[in-house]
C-alpha cells in the first residue's frame, strides 16, 4: 500500500512515539530564535520529560481536536520539525494550523511549503475541511512567504499584539479556502 | 456622580460576581436564545438549570485556578436584576492582551444601552486595572449589533476570517476587533 497520501515531494508527516517527539522538542525550544517565531508566550525550557506527558496525554483523548504529525525528509528520513491542526471546529470546518521546522538547516529550502501542501491536502480531502487558518509574526517573513506560496490569503493585522525587546509587533492573520485550494492542487499537479 | 464604587458601577449597570443560588434558573433561561450562543457554549443549545449551575461553577474555577479569566454578571444599578454575562479571557499578561465577550439575555433588555454601558467598564478595567495593551473581541458578521456598539467604544475591525463561522444554514465571515489602551484613552 502507498503512504502517498502522507507524503510531499521532499518530506512525509508521519507520527512519533511520544519519547521522540518530546526530545526533538527540547532541543529544538533551546533555539529561542525558533521559539520566538513559533509562540507568543514567553520563552521556556521544559524537560523532555515534562513534554512526553504532554504527548502521552495527547494520545488517550478519544475526539482530537488536535492532530500532531512529525516532518520528516524522504532523502535521509530526518526529523527536522512539526505540523499540528490546532483547534479543529467541525461545526465551522475550520482549523489553525502550527508548523515549526526545528532544524534551522533546514530552513529556507522548501521542506516547510511542502509539510503544509501535505497538510492542506489532508485537511480538504480527507478531514473535508471548509478552510485552514493560521497566524504568523510580521517578524517572520520567511513563513508569511511560504503561506503565500501554499495558497493562504492575508485577512488581517492584530496589531500590538506582541512585545518584545520592548517593542509591540503585528499579529497577521491569514486563511484558505477549499475552493481556493481545488484550482491550486490542480496547478501543482501539472508542475 | 457615584465614584464610591466606579471600578464596577456604570450609568445604568453594575459588574457584580456570581450568584450560584439565584443566576442559574435565569442563564438557562437565556441558553433558549440561540443568539446567546457565544457567551456560554459555542453551539446554540439550550441548557437545563442544573447544566447551567455546573458550568458556572466551572467558570468560577477555572478563574481561579488559571488566573487569566476574569468573569462577571451585569447587574441592573436600579434593582440589581441579572441582565447579561461578560467575561475577559485568554489574558496574556506578558504581551498585555485579552478578549472580551459580552451578551444581554433576553431580548427585551437589548437596545437599552446595557451592554454599551458594561463594555465601556470592561475596556476600563482592562486598561487601567489589568495594565492591558490591547482587547480583542471577536463575533460573526451577521451580529451587527455587537460590531456597532463596539466601534462606538473605538474598537476596530483588524481581521476578517472569510467564512470561519457556520450557523443559521451558511458561513459567515468571523470579524476579529481589536481596541489599543493608546487608542481608549485618546477617546476618553
Amino acid at each position: 500500500m502507498s503512504n502517498a497520501f502522507f507524503q510531499g515531494r521532499l518530506v512525509r508527516l508521519s507520527s512519533e512515539d511520544p519519547l521522540v517527539m518530546a526530545e526533538a522538542f527540547a532541543r529544538w525550544n533551546q533555539d529561542s530564535e525558533y521559539f520566538r517565531l513559533l509562540d507568543s508566550d514567553p520563552a521556556h525550557l521544559w524537560s523532555a520529560k515534562k513534554m512526553k506527558e504532554w504527548f502521552e496525554k495527547d494520545l488517550d483523548s478519544a475526539l482530537p481536536n488536535n492532530l500532531l504529525f512529525s516532518i520528516r525528509t524522504l532523502a535521509e528520513d530526518k526529523l527536522i520539525g512539526f505540523i499540528a491542526f490546532d483547534g479543529l471546529n467541525w461545526t465551522n470546518r475550520d482549523t489553525f494550523v502550527a508548523i515549526g521546522i526545528g532544524e534551522q538547516d533546514y530552513w529556507s529550502k522548501g521542506y516547510g511549503s511542502d509539510a503544509m501542501r501535505v497538510m492542506l491536502r489532508y485537511g480538504f480531502t480527507e478531514l473535508n475541511l471548509h478552510r485552514i487558518s493560521l497566524t504568523v509574526f510580521e517578524q517572520n517573513p520567511r513563513g508569511i512567504r511560504s503561506y503565500e506560496k501554499c495558497g493562504f490569503k492575508l485577512e488581517g493585522r492584530i496589531r500590538d499584539f506582541l512585545l518584545r525587546d520592548g517593542q509591540r509587533s503585528d499579529m497577521l492573520h491569514m486563511g484558505i479556502l477549499h475552493s481556493e485550494w481545488d484550482s491550486l492542487e490542480q496547478e501543482w499537479n501539472k508542475i | 456622580m457615584d465614584n464610591t464604587n466606579s471600578l464596577y458601577a456604570g450609568r445604568l449597570v453594575r459588574l457584580g460576581p456570581l450568584d450560584h443560588e439565584k443566576d442559574p434558573p435565569v442563564v438557562a433561561r437565556w441558553t433558549n436564545d440561540p443568539l446567546f450562543r457565544s457567551v456560554l457554549v459555542d453551539v446554540a443549545r439550550p441548557l437545563s438549570v442544573e447544566a447551567v449551575r455546573r458550568l458556572l461553577e466551572k467558570v468560577e474555577k477555572q478563574m481561579e485556578e488559571t488566573k487569566n479569566l476574569f468573569h462577571f454578571t451585569l447587574r441592573l444599578k436600579d434593582d440589581n436584576r441579572l441582565v447579561g454575562l461578560a467575561r475577559i479571557f485568554w489574558i496574556d499578561f506578558h504581551n498585555g492582551t485579552g478578549v472580551l465577550n459580552l451578551g444581554i439575555g433576553e431580548a427585551s433588555d437589548r437596545r437599552h444601552g446595557f451592554g454599551s454601558d458594561a463594555l465601556d467598564l470592561l475596556v476600563r478595567f482592562a486598561f487601567n486595572d489589568l495594565n492591558l495593551h490591547r482587547l480583542s473581541a471577536w463575533t460573526g458578521a451577521d451580529n451587527l449589533p455587537f460590531i456597532h456598539m463596539a466601534e462606538k467604544s473605538g474598537f476596530e475591525i483588524e481581521a476578517r476570517r472569510r467564512e470561519a463561522v457556520f450557523h443559521n444554514g451558511r458561513y459567515w465571515d468571523m470579524l476579529h476587533l481589536g481596541l489599543l489602551r493608546t487608542q481608549s484613552e485618546k477617546k476618553q
